[in-house]
């Protein structure tokens, strides 16, 4: 796995904001993972954790604290105005709020083609006409809706335009962020078919951040999961949900509800108690420490580091003791 | 076993100056005492409207139509008066909704607003005693810190202890029934794990029906005795959960349960996507209102609404697949 083509290079990311009192609230408190090639990585974790955060730091929306990202070798905090804008047609992103992401009063054409004139992808006007055609059916829209105003078409509908407006450039790199939790049920499943078809379809990289455990493990090769500011578990998808390792994966596993009466009656969950501390003063130690059940003494003084427990599979927790490197 | 709540033909609709939107068209259906009913459906089914006509909510430019009857242990309760209300609300039923930040005074203490509740209601206690009774409630859902808690404003409060705060002021009162509408929507798992299995011990001590108002089937399966699908102002299908999930009859609710990824499933299978939308509730399709999305859609969905029939027992389901063994000529409006 790991002499495939690294896309993105997290190295120690860290994304403070200014809070009161001269204090910091620590969204972000050194992060490093990668993308490989081809793979969809999803990141998962409660609200605050800091996994949006972490997403917009990482491809260059918010500027970093501190940290390296690298993009296909490039820092992507450091590029001049040529790299940046080459950088804008590799890497797109889909945004949660399908009302807030879409100006209501475009047509759904010019929000499709603007990416392809900017880029100018297309040679002349039928060119680009017969591309934002493609793309319309591409994403399961019909070529009527491109003469329409976005404020006619419904939730799942604006997430197909905005979809296809991400693919217009024709990127390699997709940024997802909470894509469906904006939709009811029956229309998240379309969203998922067609992001999946379109990853398959065109080679994308994927980049997925949800809260939602098990549409992110559906839809993910490898998944992080990331509590209070931080990584806590790494690995590939099955290992995650067959045999977690931190204590809070464990916790956020048995917590997702399971629609199987029975299933749900036969299995234990482990409720966690308290609620997730403060980023701007966060724990001593482990952040994850007040809450749990296989809490040691040691867990309250040192912070745990990210190891590789097993190939492949991430974890920083104290349960495992330390590999001396 | 006589049926704590009894909704008969309650039809709701908003009439707006562009059009009538029927939210709720002549549904029907029984709560018993003491167990858990869920109410699940997507956005624009007709559950919250559904869920607050029976709390005497439904407010201009929405009416309940002529000839719906919600019964509450015998008394029909859709012409209450004011009165009749203020005093029906809190001690008979309660309602909690997804967002309890919006369901709560930003200017008021916790205490002064759970304390409100008792006062609204003639409970004879005196002040200390009302305090002393909010601390026990507070307590009994789980708040670490139950006197702190009614000193605090709601802004000071985590979403799972606003939720918390909530539920303690709907069951104050003692209600015999509680509506959960949406009540973890807008919560992390973990918190709502935490929420439900609270919900669950009250349920138990204090004896009161549930009718969980909710899209999620997961959190369902969990705690539902009885299960009522809505679809576009109607009920597609009800029945004892067991049933709904294990035997689903209608094809909205084969695709309700298909759709949804599961982490105890291989996740390499493909999911099963409802394709289209749900209709225009202020033109509701004349046939059944699930036939443009329908896999399985004949001609006569399209001109005819069937009907909930009984398949076995308590489990009912409206659709013409169903009938179609039994049908001769059983059409209707």
């Amino acid at each position: 796995m790991n002499d495939r083509e690294k896309i993105l290079e997290v190295k120690n990311l860290k994304k403070y904001y200014p809070a009161k009192h001269g204090n910091y609230l620590k969204a972000v408190d050194g992060v490093t993972f990668d993308i490989y090639r081809g793979e969809t990585l999803g990141i998962v974790g409660e609200s605050g954790c800091g996994k949006t955060t972490c997403g917009k730091t990482c491809i260059g929306i918010l500027p970093k604290t501190d940290g390296t990202v690298y993009f296909r070798g490039k820092d992507i905090h450091r590029m001049t105005r040529k790299q940046r804008f080459a950088f804008t047609k590799e890497v797109q992103m889909i945004f949660q709020d399908p009302y807030a992401s879409l100006d209501p009063h475009q047509k759904v054409y010019n929000i499709i083609a603007e990416g392809i004139r900017i880029h100018r992808l297309a040679g002349n006007k039928t060119e680009e006409q017969k591309m934002v055609l493609e793309l319309l059916e591409m994403a399961g829209l019909l070529a009527g809706h491109a003469s329409r105003n976005v404020h006619e078409f419904s939730g799942g509908q604006r997430q197909r335009i905005g979809i296809a407006r991400a693919l217009s450039v024709n990127p390699g790199f997709l940024f997802c962020d909470e894509p469906i939790s904006a939709l009811d049920v029956s229309i998240q499943a379309q969203i998922i078919n067609l992001l999946m078809d379109l990853k398959k379809e065109k080679d994308l990289t994927m980049f997925f951040i949800a809260h939602d455990l098990s549409i992110v493990r559906h839809i993910s090769d490898r998944i992080g999961v990331m509590y209070l500011g931080k990584m806590v578990e790494l690995t590939d998808s099955d290992t995650l949900y067959d045999h977690p390792l931190h204590p809070y994966t464990e916790a956020l596993l048995t917590a997702i509800p399971i629609a199987d009466p029975d299933i749900s009656a036969g299995r234990k969950q482990m409720i966690l108690e308290g609620e997730v501390p403060s980023p701007v003063n966060p724990p001593q130690g482990c952040r994850f420490a007040g809450r749990c059940k296989k809490c040691m003494g040691i867990c309250h003084d040192t912070e745990p580091v990210m190891q590789e427990i097993e190939p492949n599979h991430w974890a920083a927790c104290h349960l495992y003791g330390r590999k001396e490197k | 076993m006589g049926n704590l709540l009894e909704v008969r033909n309650l039809s709701v609709s908003f009439f707006t100056y562009e059009s009538t939107v029927q939210a709720v068209r002549d549904i029907s259906f029984d709560l018993a005492p003491g167990e858990t009913t869920a109410l699940v459906g997507e956005s624009g089914c007709g559950k919250s409207v559904t869920s607050k006509s029976i709390m005497g909510l439904i407010k201009k430019p929405g009416k309940i139509l002529e000839g719906s009857r919600i019964y509450f242990k015998g008394q029909c309760i859709t012409d209450f008066t004011i009165k009749e209300w203020e005093r029906f609300r809190g001690k008979n039923c309660s309602i909690i909704f997804q967002d309890a930040l919006a369901s709560l005074n930003p200017t008021m203490k916790i205490g002064r607003q759970i304390i409100e509740v008792l006062n609204n209601h003639d409970t004879g206690l005196s002040r200390d005693e009302k305090v002393k009774k909010a601390v026990e409630m507070l307590a009994m859902t789980g708040i670490a810190d139950a006197a702190g808690c009614l000193e605090k404003y709601p802004h000071e409060l985590s979403g799972g202890m606003r939720q918390r705060v909530m539920i303690a002021m709907a069951l104050i009162g003692r209600p015999e029934l509680l509506i959960a509408d949406e009540p973890t929507t807008s919560l992390d798992v973990t918190v709502q794990a935490q929420i439900l299995e609270q919900m669950k011990q009250l349920q138990q001590k204090l004896n009161m029906a549930i009718l969980l108002v909710t899209h999620d089937l997961g959190i369902v399966a969990d705690a539902a005795n009885k299960i009522i699908i809505m679809y576009a102002g109607r009920i597609v299908e009800q029945g004892p959960a067991r049933e709904i999930f294990y035997h689903p009859v209608h094809p909205y609710t084969k695709a309700l349960l298909d759709s949804v990824p599961r982490i105890d499933r291989d996740r390499t299978k493909r999911l099963r996507a409802i394709e289209g939308n749900i209709p225009d509730m202020a033109n509701p399709p004349k046939g059944c209102a699930f036939c443009g999305r329908c896999p399985e859609a004949m001609n006569i969905c399209e001109e005819h609404a069937p009907v909930l029939r009984q398949i076995e027992g308590p489990h009912a389901a409206a659709c013409w697949l169903n009938e179609l063994h039994t049908i001769h000529g059983g059409t209707d409006a």
